[in-house]
């Protein structure tokens, strides 16, 4: 089993995008992997389109970054020629043209998210195909496949800035811990009417899931300070 | 897994209920070895993949066979649960001679290499690389068996992702007269280093050692890992849309 270093760069990811009562949290992993190698264990999948809408990219790293780029360009022009910024509802549409009109030759998965005056927060799911869905929240990538009951539980309607950022964290790890494709640090982005904020939580700050154990600096400071008799024969 | 033929002098093989390993399922990934002034130590993950969910936290990977021997695999678990019975069996037999020999390392190494080699040629191979470390009366032993029956010894050894990854540190480090410490601290250097790079490798870790006196496998840890890097808060700044 070994690592195919001419694979596409993919980021086999897991990416999260929430709704919250004024702005929206995006979440998402910081591992690009080449087949089996870990090409980047620090990316930054939140990209940003305008001040005020950020995309979560999962899929092909080159296919979602050049769309990015394309939108960005694009929206660029949009918002000198509207004397304003632009909605986050144009901005997904756009991403979503891209995607549909490429869709054979594209292979990526996209969350946008953002607040503007008109319709607060949102968050759109474009995915393969360039389907476009507006949801309170979205979850992408390979990893949000171990997701999916957890959001079912403990998503709910109406949650503070705190609590949406730590149900994101939260999510984002316990992906982690179980999508082989998704790993390193959890990077998020707060959207709101008061601008924008960006984060970053290393694995010693998020807790310890199933059969994880507290990370120590070496084996030997375990022996020394422990009395226990390890197992032997 | 079943096998076709039972015994050497069976003349017919039944195709009927047998499989073979088509494909792994649930694997293990790398396994580091290194020799030390007092013996040999083993490195590996506690993780069993299957496809690319981390679905196993537990796996042993690392298991004493005999008085003398550390066997350490990566690849499919249930062919190293075979080649643990197996050996088992092996170790068995020489018991019953009641003799006061005992397989040593080399011996063992070599039955694995039958083992694996013979399964290649019916196109049904133990979906494993194994590392076998040893000591007896004095002489530390350290070798590798691939699934087609390529072995061969040498003072450190790593299989899968190890192979690109520590062998360079270990060609770099590694000294004959290293001490307990000082290969614990390289191997670890060596983990972390996987755990970045390697997809299918997870946090928790067992060491095992095998000097003159018996064979120590130290309790399941986890490794701290670095994410300071001024460079990793915000590494899209003045370049929006890379990565």
């Amino acid at each position: 089993m070994d690592t195919d270093l001419n694979a596409p760069h993919s980021m086999g990811t897991t990416i999260i995008g929430v709704t919250y009562d004024g702005g929206v949290v995006l979440g998402a992993d910081s591992r690009t992997s080449t087949g089996m190698y870990v090409a980047n264990r620090a990316s930054d999948k939140i990209t940003q389109l305008t001040d005020n809408v950020y995309v979560c990219r999962s899929g092909s790293a080159a296919d979602s970054q050049i769309v990015s780029d394309y939108v960005r360009y694009f929206l660029h022009q949009h918002t000198i020629q509207l004397g304003q910024p632009a909605t986050v509802k144009v901005v997904a549409n756009l991403v979503r043209l891209l995607s549909y009109q490429n869709k054979n030759m594209l292979q990526m998965g996209l969350i946008v998210g953002g607040w503007d005056k008109y319709e607060g927060a949102q968050i759109y799911s474009v995915p393969l195909g360039g389907t476009i869905l507006r949801r309170p929240f979205a979850i992408g990538g390979s990893g949000s496949s171990y997701l999916y009951g957890f959001f079912d539980k403990e998503w709910k309607e109406g949650m503070s800035k705190d609590e949406a950022e730590k149900l994101v964290v939260e999510a984002v790890s316990l992906a982690i811990a179980r999508d082989g494709a998704s790993g390193g640090v959890v990077r998020t982005v707060t959207i709101n009417a008061d601008g924008v904020t960006r984060n970053f939580y290393t694995g010693d700050s998020l807790p310890l899931w199933h059969e994880e154990l507290e990370p120590q600096n070496s084996l030997l400071d375990i022996l020394s300070s422990s009395s226990a008799e390890p197992m032997s024969t | 897994m079943e096998s076709a033929a039972v015994s050497s002098h069976d003349s017919t093989i039944q195709e009927i209920g047998f499989e073979r390993t088509l494909y792994p399922y649930v694997m293990g990934t790398s396994v580091l070895g290194m020799k030390y002034k007092d013996g040999v130590l083993l490195a590996a993950d506690l993780g069993g993949s299957y496809g690319s969910t981390l679905r196993y936290k537990s796996v042993e990977r690392i298991k004493p066979i005999g008085k003398h021997s550390l066997l350490g695999a990566s690849g499919e678990i249930s062919d190293f649960q075979e080649i643990l019975r197996y050996l088992d069996e092996l170790i068995l037999y020489d018991n019953m001679w009641d003799d006061g020999n005992s397989l040593g390392p080399k011996e063992v190494h070599n039955y694995l290499n039958r083992l694996m080699y013979n399964r290649r040629n019916k196109f049904n191979p133990l979906w494993n690389s194994l590392v076998l470390g040893g000591v007896k009366n004095g002489q530390k032993y350290l070798g590798m068996v691939g699934m087609i029956g390529t072995h061969f010894e040498d003072n450190h050894v790593a299989t899968g992702f190890g192979n690109h990854l520590a062998r360079p540190i270990l060609r770099d480090e590694w000294n004959e007269d290293m001490s307990f410490e000082e290969a614990v601290k390289l191997l670890e250097k060596c983990l972390r280093v996987l755990l970045y790079r390697d997809r299918s490798s997870i946090n928790k870790f067992q060491i095992a050692k095998i000097t003159e006196e018996g064979v120590t496998i130290f309790p399941p840890y986890s490794l701290k890992t670095f994410w300071g890097f001024s460079a990793f808060k915000n590494p899209t700044k003045g370049a929006e849309g890379s990565w």
